[in-house]
């Protein structure tokens, strides 16, 4: 849908629902903190600062017919040799696959003897993995320090001139 | 919006539950799903809620500019000063057992929650600031043009 | 490797992420509106997110949430939570970088007044030759 359609409010409706969805997807796939992420900031946050650029720039995608041979030929090339990659994996939720064996099952058995809470997510996330997590949360400031600079520095300059 | 009474009526209400929820998520993210990440998304929901439904000048009454940019960085001040307290006492960067080392389990539970409080710090405010800036500039549909 | 039935049903999830992945990458590179290429990203990514998900799912488990509190003589089975603390971060820094890449169109758009990609492509090739000319002459003069 989000292909043919040219009105871009519906676009955007459209990629919030996907999120609502696929956090669905998350919580049948037993990643309940992840759900949650993926409900708020892909249905909540995202979709408001999309239309909020909507509202700044377009509303309807121009219409034209371009070539879709060439992106056709790239994502069949691309598609063919992800799927290739795939076959020597292991099957769906398998229990004995190479993932499972080493760091994820040693995490569940010291999480609660180091820190007495059960939710193993926050215990990596926060404990073992905390210089990660100082990482990604500077980049989210920078991210956030990005947006500022870009929208509201070079007004006042622009006055000034 | 100047007509959407109802829709106001049911903002005022959520706002505060919306935070609430949020702050709960936050602090009992050790015992079910949730952490920082999550809280800080779900209180800039609430803020960009009342935004939409309010208008720009009013939430920014309650949450001005000035103060979201600067909190947001104040998040990772408390991160990274939990890492140095450690530091300070002897122990590596960011091992909580430095908190209480004569029961690191507590350490653990209080660095934790600290951390998650600072994610959430930075999160939440630059989410709004990044809101700030995209409705603060004057766009080029008007309201009836939807 | 012998393929049967159990070896399909076994892989079909990957698959259909493969295909969803491929989908949000066909909408970057086919079409030219700058927002509709952010959605397409979007869904490139979460199909990744899902992917990564699914590597970590074991049939029958369960939430890592411990219910009682010992893990070892537990008989519960719990989903790996490895990849769930690698994609949590990545879903907020992707609303981060993604509400970037809406910031630089909308001065894209100030800048050139469109979003369409071949637009800006014109006007770029437009400006380059009238800065070559102008060049050109003052080499001459």
């Amino acid at each position: 849908m989000a292909l043919t359609l040219n009105h871009l409010f519906a676009v955007i409706m459209l990629s919030g629902a996907f999120s609502l969805v696929s956090a669905m997807l998350f919580v049948v796939m037993d990643a309940v903190d992840v759900a949650f992420t993926e409900a708020a900031v892909g249905a909540g946050v995202s979709t408001v600062l999309m239309l909020s650029t909507m509202a700044l720039t377009v509303r309807i995608q121009k219409e034209k017919k371009k070539p879709i041979i060439l992106p056709i030929v790239v994502i069949c090339l691309v598609g063919i040799l992800l799927i290739y990659g795939t076959l020597d994996m292991p099957n769906f939720g398998a229990f004995d696959s190479p993932a499972q064996l080493h760091l994820g099952s040693k995490y569940l058995d010291i999480t609660y003897k180091d820190m007495g809470i059960p939710n193993v997510v926050t215990g990596i996330l926060a404990s073992y993995r905390g210089y990660d997590t100082l990482g990604e949360t500077v980049v989210v400031l920078t991210a956030g320090l990005g947006v500022i600079l870009l929208l509201s520095g070079l007004k006042g300059r622009k006055n000034k001139e | 919006m100047k007509h959407h009474l109802i829709l106001k009526v049911i903002t005022k209400f959520m706002v505060g539950v919306i935070v609430l929820f949020g702050l709960y998520v936050q602090f009992h993210g050790d015992y079910s799903p949730g952490g920082g990440f999550q809280a800080g998304v779900i209180i800039s929901a609430a803020f960009i809620l009342y935004g939409i439904v309010m208008g720009l000048k009013n939430v920014q009454k309650v949450m001005p500019v000035w103060f979201a940019q600067k909190a947001a960085a104040v998040g990772v001040l408390v991160y990274a000063l939990t890492g140095v307290f450690s530091l300070i006492f002897g122990f590596e960067f960011l091992n909580y057992h430095a908190i209480s080392p004569e029961h690191p389990k507590h350490g653990q539970h209080y660095g934790i929650i600290l951390v998650e409080l600072g994610v959430g710090i930075t999160v939440s405010f630059v989410m709004i600031a990044i809101y700030y800036s995209f409705a603060g500039r004057t766009p080029r549909l008007d309201d009836k043009e939807w | 490797m012998d393929i049967n039935l159990d070896f399909i049903y076994g892989h079909l999830p990957y698959w259909l992420f493969i295909i969803l992945m491929l989908s949000g990458l066909f909408i970057v590179v086919s079409r030219g509106n700058l927002i509709k290429k952010i959605v397409g990203l979007n869904i490139f990514q979460t199909s990744v997110f899902m992917f990564y998900i699914s590597i970590g799912k074991i049939t029958g488990g369960t939430a890592p949430i411990l219910l009682d509190k010992s893990y070892s003589n537990s008989d519960v089975a719990y989903s790996n939570p490895l990849p769930h603390v690698l994609i949590l971060t990545a879903i907020v820094v992707g609303i981060a970088t993604t509400s970037l890449g809406l910031a630089l169109i909308i001065k894209i758009r100030e800048e050139y007044d469109t979003v369409e990609e071949d637009d800006i492509q014109k006007m770029d090739e437009k400006d380059l030759m009238t800065y070559n000319k102008k060049n050109v002459l003052e080499f001459k003069s």
